[in-house]
């Protein structure tokens, strides 16, 4: 439970989902926000009105995906590095998913990583396609990473190598 | 003696927003900070800020605070005195300070204190050890010096401060082993707990630690569970490896100038402890004394840059400088305020201020 | 186990702009710092946590608050005692020493 551990619940992710017509027809943005804080850069940022200004800055995101082409502008502006995209389009047995990353070493595009699940357990690997860090982004990348199509809703985090993460707890 | 309109103690958000404020209303400006630099707490925060755009929100605080110093720095009528602490403040609108380790002393019509808050510290066997640190040293250390703390640190605290300096722990590359949490549930923004708990890092509630131990420095800690009051459950401690104990428990209002100035203080809770008592305009007892930021109460660094404008505006109304630009500035920053502090995570802050600002308790009307 | 305590190289949002490097002492040992940090960061950064001891029981002291406000850091520099290390910035050829409990205020006159 989100409150308790850090980690949502089904219950508590399925809202961030948009419909599965939807998740099929390509690269959409899944906000995983769920908590009322006074915070609005995911709609400013938004170049196509996919998410609503807000009338009050405690609200919670309102989104639109039909108006949503996965660009990942949002990705890389949301204060808390709550959004991501999923393109479950990409190909028959792989999805594209655009995450957030403040680490170094960055990936490039073409390496080996390892993914984890929003509960920082490993479930596999992926290939990164593509990294994207523009200025504009500062110094927020997204990166753009391929993996089965079975872990596209779970891959939240990506390491790059040796001594990224310790297990030793 | 130099004399000024308005005297700003303290060169944080709240200060430089209240300096800049004051400044842009015409006042003539002195702001003073006891560090060699400006920026306060911001020179730290690595991390995109919340709020809205009038907050800078996705902007990182590191940037934030240089384009208020930016700013500070173009205006001719606000001075800055930097490594001045101030010492004492009079009735008779004389501050006295130690500037460059040297006695001086100012006049000003009004003064904004805007001194910020400390770290709470933890009872607990070994908590002088070399090693256990408050989280804003951590956070100087790192992201000021570039010099790693340590390489596993135990994060003793889940609120904002504990969950965004276990980040910026992992950027810089240290194993954060745990962060424990002593109430049920985590304080801080679920967001910031997220980012944590995917990078792999465990998040356990009902946690504390009982013990840092090591020869001459931090070499482990034992921690254990409390059950539902509170209580450490028999059986339950752990020892694990760590070289640091990173406390973030808490911060408590830095009031010592105004309790010396003879400010009406009230301990509010909700607000971190003893504060000021002040009106709607930031305004304490003393009517020559404002406050603004963590001091008037432990919040957020977006709200404190938006008390600090509404106190140098409000100060400088007094002043005689009221234009209806100024009369704009200052309910666009009530309205600001309100926004910041009217969704449920800004509940205990309401209910705070609403002590802080109360009249019955000492009879003012 | 022990920490190993090193300058960060790289970081993903910040550069550290160190200023020359310059040599120190440290309890007679010399360490090499870098012109704009405090005393405290620079020997962290050597590896030196232990600044000083307590009055009463002789306990090892380090860094706590970083501010200057809390009195854990205080060392002897240049022969001075109960300086806070935490907000004091390095200068080429300090001689800093671990103090042991309360300053000796007679070695500075």
């Amino acid at each position: 439970m989100l409150k308790k551990t850090g980690v949502p619940s089904s219950e508590e992710l399925a809202p961030a989902y948009p419909p599965e017509e939807r998740m099929k027809q390509g690269a959409v943005a899944i906000i995983e926000c769920f908590q009322n804080i006074p915070c609005n850069p995911c709609a400013t940022s938004c170049p196509r009105g996919a998410i609503q200004a807000f009338d009050d800055i405690n609200d919670l995101p309102k989104f639109d995906p039909a108006l949503c082409n996965g660009c990942a502008i949002c990705v890389a502006n949301c204060p808390g590095l709550a959004i991501f995209v999923v393109d479950e389009a990409y190909s028959e047995a792989e999805s594209l998913v655009k995450l957030p990353h403040e680490f170094v070493p960055l990936p490039k595009a073409g390496d080996e990583v390892v993914v984890y699940n929003r509960a920082g357990e490993e479930i596999g690997q992926g290939k990164v396609l593509r990294v994207q860090n523009p200025a504009s982004f500062d110094r927020t990348a997204v990166v753009h990473l391929v993996v089965p199509r079975a872990y596209a809703r779970d891959v939240r985090f990506l390491s790059v190598g040796v001594g990224a993460r310790d297990e030793n707890h | 003696m130099h004399r000024y309109d308005i005297c700003v103690i303290g060169g944080g958000p709240a200060g430089l927003s209240a300096a800049k404020a004051a400044g842009n209303a015409g006042a003539k400006v002195l702001l003073i900070d006891e560090n060699d630099r400006l920026g306060g707490q911001l020179i730290k925060q690595t991390h995109m800020f919340f709020g809205s755009e009038k907050q800078q929100a996705g902007t990182r605080g590191i940037d934030i605070s240089s384009q208020l110093v930016d700013a500070i720095g173009r205006m001719p009528n606000v001075e800055v005195y930097l490594e001045c602490a101030a010492l004492g403040l009079y009735d008779d609108k004389v501050l006295t300070m130690l500037h460059k380790k040297r006695y001086e002393k100012i006049v000003a019509t009004k003064f904004i204190v805007a001194t910020g808050a400390s770290e709470r510290m933890l009872a607990f066997v070994g908590n002088d050890l070399p090693g256990v640190y408050g989280a804003g040293a951590v956070q100087t250390l790192m992201n000021v010096y570039g010099v790693s703390p340590g390489a596993r640190v135990l994060m003793i605290g889940a609120g904002n401060i504990g969950l965004i300096v276990s980040y910026q722990l992992l950027q810089a590359g240290v194993n954060v082993v745990a962060i424990l949490e002593a109430s049920p549930h985590i304080g801080g923004y679920l967001v910031h707990a997220a980012k944590v708990r995917r990078a792999g890092v465990p998040i356990l509630t009902s946690h504390t630690i009982k013990e840092a131990y090591g020869a001459r420095a931090v070499e482990g800690a034992t921690i254990c569970e409390l059950d539902e009051k509170w209580q450490v459950r028999p059986g339950s401690e752990r020892k694990i490896a760590v070289d640091v104990v990173c406390l973030a428990v808490g911060l408590s209002p830095l009031t010592d100038l105004l309790w010396q100035a003879d400010c009406r203080m009230i301990h509010v809770t909700e607000l971190g402890g003893h504060v000021a008592w002040r009106d709607a305009n930031l305004c304490t007892s003393q009517g020559h004394i404002y406050i603004a930021g963590d001091v008037a109460g432990v919040e957020e660094a977006s709200s404190a840059m938006v008390e600090g404008e509404l106190a140098g505006l409000a100060a400088a109304k007094e002043l005689g400088l009221a234009t209806p630009a100024l009369e704009l500035g200052l309910s666009e920053a009530r309205e600001q305020l309100r926004a910041l502090r009217s969704g449920p995570v800004g509940d205990k802050i309401r209910t705070g201020l609403a002590l802080a600002q109360s009249g019955e308790v000492f009879g003012i009307a | 186990m022990g920490g190993k305590v090193v300058r960060i190289k790289e970081h993903p949002i910040l550069k550290f702009d160190r200023g020359k490097e310059l040599a120190f002492f440290f309890d007679g040992r010399e360490l090499l710092g870098h012109e704009g940090e405090t005393i405290a960061a620079a020997l962290h950064a050597a590896g030196v946590r232990e600044l000083s001891t307590s009055a009463v029981l002789h306990r090892p002291r380090g860094f706590f608050c970083a501010i200057g406000t809390c009195s854990s850091c205080l060392m002897v520099v240049n022969g001075v005692p109960n300086v806070r290390v935490c907000v004091e910035r390095l200068a080429a050829g300090m001689i800093v020493e671990t103090q042991q409990g309360r300053g000796d205020l007679g070695a500075s006159v």
